[in-house]
């Protein structure tokens, strides 16, 4: 089953005006169900209007955007729950911070549903141990923390509405490599505890062809390229006109293949790179 | 939300406005705006009202712009006009009587004049200085009218700066409170239901991420521009030095005359015009 699914959608921003342009042109996608699917593409592709259009914070100006089988916008008066049921963090979400303690932003969503105070709490919890927030820092104020720490506790209030649906706009973009696979990591775990379904748009080929399970390549408002990531990481040519890349290891191997020291073009992750290296050298 | 903002904006070209020197251009909206409030007599405002249309036909500054600045207006416009026509007294018979509804003929002259006053003034600011005029054009200009006011050492150069800095965080910081509108609403904030203490209160989640980007802007620019060295107006020089060109002094004297001229015409009613050409026939 599908979770989000995109049909014939178009976006089309100041129509009527001379700047009219249009940001999504007649795409269709799927994303399916307790994946995680990996949103690339060149900047100004559409995918951060696509992220918009996940939650109703932006309407299609034609097609239709389907939650599980059903259209989001057939009830507009139920926005609210559809947006309980899709997380959206933006990019840089630090930015939305705003209550005393961290403990208090991140009950704001939850609050917002309307939860009851215990259950509030347990979820706050929860959110925090997944974005690996201690117990210390949910008393401190937000702007008292740092910046990766501001993130993990934006992040956290999405988390505790529990989506099933959670839509990421680049949440690991600007912080060190721990932080980025902390928080890339958390977020795999809270898929797996509650079966959500996660889209990631990153800019990092190498994150992206860790995590993800299914890869959509966006070029130009429209969706260029669909499947898994070997499949993808396969059609280097291609990537490169959707001026995008291809992750470090697999260029190595594309070179190592060149000069004909070993045969396999699928590698796009170091633990299966390292397999084929060891082979290599064991046949050598 | 916060869409249709014209104030401040800045419509390049190059018209005989947008090529005036702006310092010229200050003194001429100075000047215009005596002129409009001065204007009294039916003769005065005609005249005050050809000059309006010369700035718009000089300007260049498309139709549709204009109707869209005097927009937001129509509310007070409208107000003034029915206040004063309505509550006007005159000594003339009353042009209409209806239960406690009494209109002069003096009132509905001075609802018009008032409503071509407003409009005028709205119209001329507008197209002598923001239309036409970059914003960094007009600070500059500012800074060097004020410069004067130095000598009782009141600090021109930083208070230009200020302005210029303001003038260009206005699109961005709308820009900044569209996104945190838009991440609170995500988090399914409701801005739109409630009473208004709900819908007050509802403004907290905006208002605060808002000022700390903003005053965390300040603070990188104040670094930036640390680190370029800038230590306000002293020894600066600029990178355009503004020219008056004759044509400016022309254009400035020409305008002055005119309102003069105002002043006269002022003393001038318009029955006597009326009289003064039939005597000619």
């Amino acid at each position: 089953m599908n979770a989000l699914e995109f049909k014939n959608v178009s976006v089309v921003y100041g129509e009527g005006t001379p700047f009219k342009k249009a940001a999504l042109d007649n795409i269709s996608v799927c994303f399916p169900e307790k994946q995680i699917t990996g949103l690339i593409g060149h900047t100004g592709s559409g995918k951060s209007t696509l992220a918009s259009l996940a939650n109703g914070l932006l309407k299609p100006t034609s097609g239709e955007v389907l939650l599980f089988g059903e259209n989001i916008w057939a009830q507009k008066r139920e926005m609210k729950k559809i947006r309980s049921r899709v997380g959206l963090v933006f990019q840089y979400p630090e930015y939305q911070l705003f209550d005393e303690t961290v403990e208090a932003d991140i009950s704001f969503g939850p609050k917002n549903i309307g939860l009851s105070d215990e259950e509030i709490k347990k979820r706050v919890r929860l959110a925090a141990e997944f974005c690996g927030l201690s117990q210390k820092e949910l008393k401190r104020s937000p702007f008292e923390l740092s910046g990766g720490q501001k993130r993990r506790a934006a992040i956290a209030g999405v988390l505790a509405m529990r989506p099933e649906v959670l839509v990421l706009d680049e949440p690991a973009a600007g912080l060190d490599p721990k932080g980025r696979e902390e928080i890339l990591g958390g977020l795999t775990e809270y898929k797996n505890t509650y079966g959500a379904t996660l889209i990631i748009i990153s800019h990092s080929m190498e994150d992206v062809a860790r995590y993800s399970d299914n890869i959509v390549v966006m070029k130009e408002g429209e969706v260029y390229m669909q499947g898994a990531p070997e499949e993808i990481f396969m059609q280097a040519e291609k990537l490169f006109d959707a001026a995008l890349d291809l992750p470090q290891i697999t260029k190595l191997f594309i070179e190592l293949k060149k000069r004909s020291l070993c045969q396999s073009t699928d590698v796009y992750t170091v633990g299966y790179a390292k397999k084929e290296i060891e082979k290599i050298i064991k046949n050598a | 939300m916060l869409k249709d903002v014209t104030f401040g904006q800045y419509f390049p070209g190059n018209s005989l406005l947008h090529r005036t020197d702006p310092r010229i251009k200050i003194i001429l909206l100075i000047e215009y705006l005596v002129l409009v409030l001065v204007a009294e007599s039916l003769p005065a405002v005609a005249l005050s009202l050809c000059f309006t249309a010369f700035l718009i036909a000089v300007s260049g500054v498309r139709f549709g712009i204009l109707i869209k600045s005097v927009k937001p207006l129509i509310f007070v416009l409208a107000f003034t006009a029915v206040i004063n026509l309505f509550f006007t007294k005159g000594e003339s018979e009353p042009l209409l009587e209806w239960k406690f509804i009494t209109v002069y003929s003096e009132g509905v002259r001075t609802a018009v004049t008032m409503l071509i006053r407003l409009l005028s003034m709205v119209l001329g600011s507008g197209i002598l200085i923001s239309f036409t005029t970059s914003p960094l054009e007009l600070t500059d200009a500012i800074e060097r009218l004020l410069k004067p006011l130095k000598a009782i050492k009141v600090p021109v150069h930083e208070f230009a700066m200020m302005m210029s800095i303001a003038l260009r965080f206005i699109p961005t910081l709308i820009e900044e409170t569209n996104k945190i509108i838009s991440a609170q609403k995500a988090r399914c904030a409701d801005f739109e239901s409630g009473n208004i203490i709900k819908r007050l209160k509802a403004l907290v989640p905006i208002l605060i991420p808002l000022f700390v980007s903003a005053i965390r802007r300040a603070e990188e620019l104040a670094d930036a521009m640390e680190c370029r060295c800038y230590r306000g107006g002293e020894g600066r020089t600029k990178l355009k030095v503004m020219k008056t060109r004759p044509t400016d002094f022309v254009f400035l004297a020409s305008v002055t005359l005119f309102t003069v001229a105002i002043f006269f015409v002022n003393m001038i009613e318009f029955s006597e015009v009326i009289a003064f050409c039939a005597d000619i026939f």
